[in-house]
């Protein structure tokens, strides 16, 4: 589904992300971790064609990002809250969203429906604009806005982050059934490594714009994990 | 702490991407004051031949100080309309051990240095000069020039108290101009003759020197009430506060006429009567409809073609400059979802165009009573917004992708009066003075109906043109669509 060629990014001549080759197919959930700084956020921005390459491509189910905009029907993300429309109701802003995906307002109302669960009570219907809402029940409406349209690739940037223990569980679920019985091709990143091995197949470590591990998530892997950073701590210490 | 303070001021400032990115705009910037500084000066010099020769058999000291009612009234109006107070980001110093009123005096001190309290100098200090080689007392003009000078800054902080007061209305222009409306009324209906009141006051101060503590007192009186105001602000909770408004929801199934677009015009729509700042714009379409009634009753300007021709620019494209300026910044707190969002560019840049198109026909349409003054004007005012349609909605969205600095809408930033300043009429003073030359030129050399058929040709090139234009603006905007989204990430 998601192909990356030789993929780098520099600032100024310090080069932040540096990938040669990493192809993710359909229907993975795919978990990146990695420290502050690792890379992140960039893979995520060039794949969504927010900032340019500087060598390299990503491939999107065959068309290549900054070169076509031909990926954005089947792709949705959610990075941070400047994806949402302060002025806007938390309906408003899905109804908006379903206009540009070509939903009309019962579709976006039908899917909106099954969270309620995931909202609590605390989104739909309460005639408050998104800017007034606390952080968590913002990147709920973040999150519900970026399955709206049937993509089939999901970009979710530190989705866990300022959630409440209910809704990350919840939430864990959700990605779950979207990657499993959905076919859709999830992209998350955390910090929070028990999160990723739960929710992902696939986990991806970075370090300084480089892959340095590359698992299949099994039993073992939230420890290799753990060692891994924890070790990477140590050989701090020891510089 | 006041070093540590400039330094983090001069940081922001040149470390902004607007200031690296708009380096020609900066420039035009000083050109105009400095040009202004050259008007005031020979102002201040020459005043007072020109009093002699107006007035030859009165005390020019007199004439001038019956002035000086007009002049406070037009400063404030001035300042209000250009000049905000100084916006500093308090929220981390909050934590930090500094007085909450080092802060406070910090950027009420920054708003005197402002260049609209240095403008007046340059006028009242060679005036004052000339006086007294006019063989005035010196004791009794140095403390007339000075109770001005400190008058200027009354206004200054005065300008920020009804600034306050107004903002948290919905019309922020209504305090003031009903305040300077109902002084004016009083000195034009002869009930209170303000000019002699105001005359008289500042001919007391230079007679009697100790009356300086009047204007004095009012200047500490007025800087105590900003201070107080401005620090009952500086409390986290009341900026941190959420004042949780309740949803009032149009219905704007209307728009759904417009096909494609219909999502964007509902959104803009959203973003107009959402947002204070955008609200203002809104509002200030009010202004320019008024503009004409003004202008078209002073003998100066009544018969004259060149006043309805700026006239005619001005009203019916008042919401087009001060809206379509902001193209695409107002969008920018949310531009990285709408640029991975399955949109197309020229969708919702078209979108703007009809708004804009919309807002110079609603003007034209409510401004057709002004046939009254003459059926020229009407014809004048049709064919400025023609033109504003066919070539200024244009200009504005080509000006948009150079468009690099952020809006910030959400109205609970501490000591942010959003609103207009002076940079944004200074961008559209082009776009109102092009026109006005077009016109004029014709109208010299051929004749009034040749002037208002160049700017209609012009204006139908414009929308006949209109597909091919947003083709290429279209372009312009992806191709500076990463520089954006960089831009539009920055906080300042």
């Amino acid at each position: 589904m998601i192909q990356t060629k030789d993929l780098s990014k520099t600032y100024n001549g310090t080069t932040v992300l540096n990938i040669e080759e990493l192809n993710i197919p359909k229907g993975q959930s795919f978990g990146l971790v990695g420290n502050n700084g690792a890379g992140k956020t960039t893979y995520f921005s060039l794949l969504l064609d927010l900032i340019k390459p500087t060598t390299g491509s990503i491939t999107n189910n065959n068309v290549v990002v900054d070169k076509s905009e031909d990926w954005k029907p089947f792709t949705s993300a959610f990075i941070d809250e400047s994806f949402l429309i302060g002025y806007l109701t938390p309906e408003e802003y899905f109804y908006f969203i379903g206009d540009l995906r070509g939903q009309n307002k019962a579709d976006v109302d039908a899917l909106t429906s099954q969270f309620e669960d995931f909202f609590n009570g605390e989104i739909l219907g309460k005639k408050k604009y998104l800017r007034d809402l606390s952080k968590g029940n913002q990147k709920k409406a973040g999150i519900v806005a970026a399955l709206i349209g049937n993509p089939e690739v999901i970009i979710l940037d530190e989705p866990f982050a300022n959630l409440d223990p209910t809704t990350q569980i919840r939430l864990k679920q959700i990605i779950k059934d979207l990657a499993e019985t959905r076919g859709v091709t999830v992209l998350v990143s955390s910090h929070d490594l028990l999160h990723v091995t739960d929710v992902c197949e696939r986990i991806v470590v970075l370090e300084k714009g480089n892959v340095i591990k590359d698992l299949e998530t099994n039993p073992t892997t939230l420890k290799e994990l753990e060692a891994h950073f924890s070790g990477s701590m140590a050989a701090q210490e020891e510089e | 702490m006041i070093k540590h303070f400039l330094n983090l001021e001069w940081k922001q400032y040149f470390r902004s991407s607007y200031w690296q990115k708009s380096l020609g705009l900066n420039v035009l910037l000083v050109f105009f004051a400095l040009w202004f500084v050259l008007i005031f000066l020979s102002l201040g010099f020459g005043l007072l031949s020109i009093f002699k020769e107006v007035y030859p058999n009165q005390d020019p000291f007199v004439i001038a100080n019956g002035l000086l009612f007009y002049w406070l009234m037009v400063d404030l109006m001035m300042r209000f309309f250009l000049q905000k107070l100084p916006v500093m980001s308090v929220k981390p110093l909050l934590t930090l051990p500094i007085k909450r009123s080092t802060i406070v005096h910090f950027v009420l001190g920054k708003s005197a240095l402002s260049f609209f309290n240095f403008l007046p100098l340059f006028a009242i200090i060679p005036f004052s000069v000339m006086l007294i080689k006019e063989g005035y007392e010196t004791t009794q003009i140095l403390p007339w020039m000075f109770a001005l000078i400190i008058v200027v800054l009354i206004i200054n902080f005065l300008n920020f108290i009804i600034e306050a007061l107004s903002s948290k209305t919905d019309l922020p222009f209504l305090p003031l101009i009903a305040i300077v409306g109902v002084l004016y009324g009083l000195e034009y209906f002869g009930i209170v003759s303000m000019t002699s009141l105001v005359g008289n006051a500042f001919m007391g101060i230079s007679n009697n020197p100790v009356l300086i503590v009047i204007p004095l007192v009012l200047l500490v009186l007025f800087y105590v009430i900003n201070f107080k105001a401005l620090r009952a602000k500086l409390f986290l909770d009341s900026g941190l506060k959420s004042k949780v408004t309740e949803v009032k929801a149009a219905d704007l199934s209307w728009t759904n006429r417009f096909g494609d677009i219909a999502p964007f015009m509902q959104l803009d729509l959203k973003l107009i009567w959402r947002n204070k700042r955008t609200k203002s714009s809104a509002f200030i379409m009010i202004i320019g409809l008024l503009y004409g009634l003004f202008s078209y009753t002073q003998p100066v300007y009544k018969d004259s073609l060149y006043a309805a021709s700026f006239v005619g620019v001005f009203s019916t494209g008042i919401f087009l400059i001060n809206f379509g300026q902001f193209i695409p910044a107002w969008d920018s707190g949310y531009y990285k979802m709408l640029m991975s969002q399955n949109i197309k560019y020229e969708q919702y840049l078209r979108s703007k165009f009809v708004l804009m198109m919309l807002s110079v026909v609603i003007m034209f349409v409510l401004g057709i009573p002004y046939i009254y003054f003459g059926w020229k004007i009407l014809v004048m005012h049709f064919a400025a917004a023609i033109y504003n349609i066919g070539v200024n909605s244009h200009i504005m969205l080509y000006g948009g992708s150079f468009n690099r600095k952020k809006i910030d809408l959400n109205q609970r930033a501490a000591f942010n009066y959003q609103g207009t300043g002076a940079v944004q009429w200074i961008i559209g003073l082009p776009i109102m003075l092009i026109p006005l030359i077009i016109f004029s030129v014709a109208n010299y050399f051929i004749g009034f109906e040749a002037g208002v058929a160049v700017l209609i040709l012009i204006g139908v090139t414009g929308i006949v043109l209109h597909k091919k234009l947003m083709k290429s603006i279209t372009q312009r905007y992806l191709d500076s669509k990463y520089k954006m989204i960089d831009a539009f990430s920055q906080d300042n």
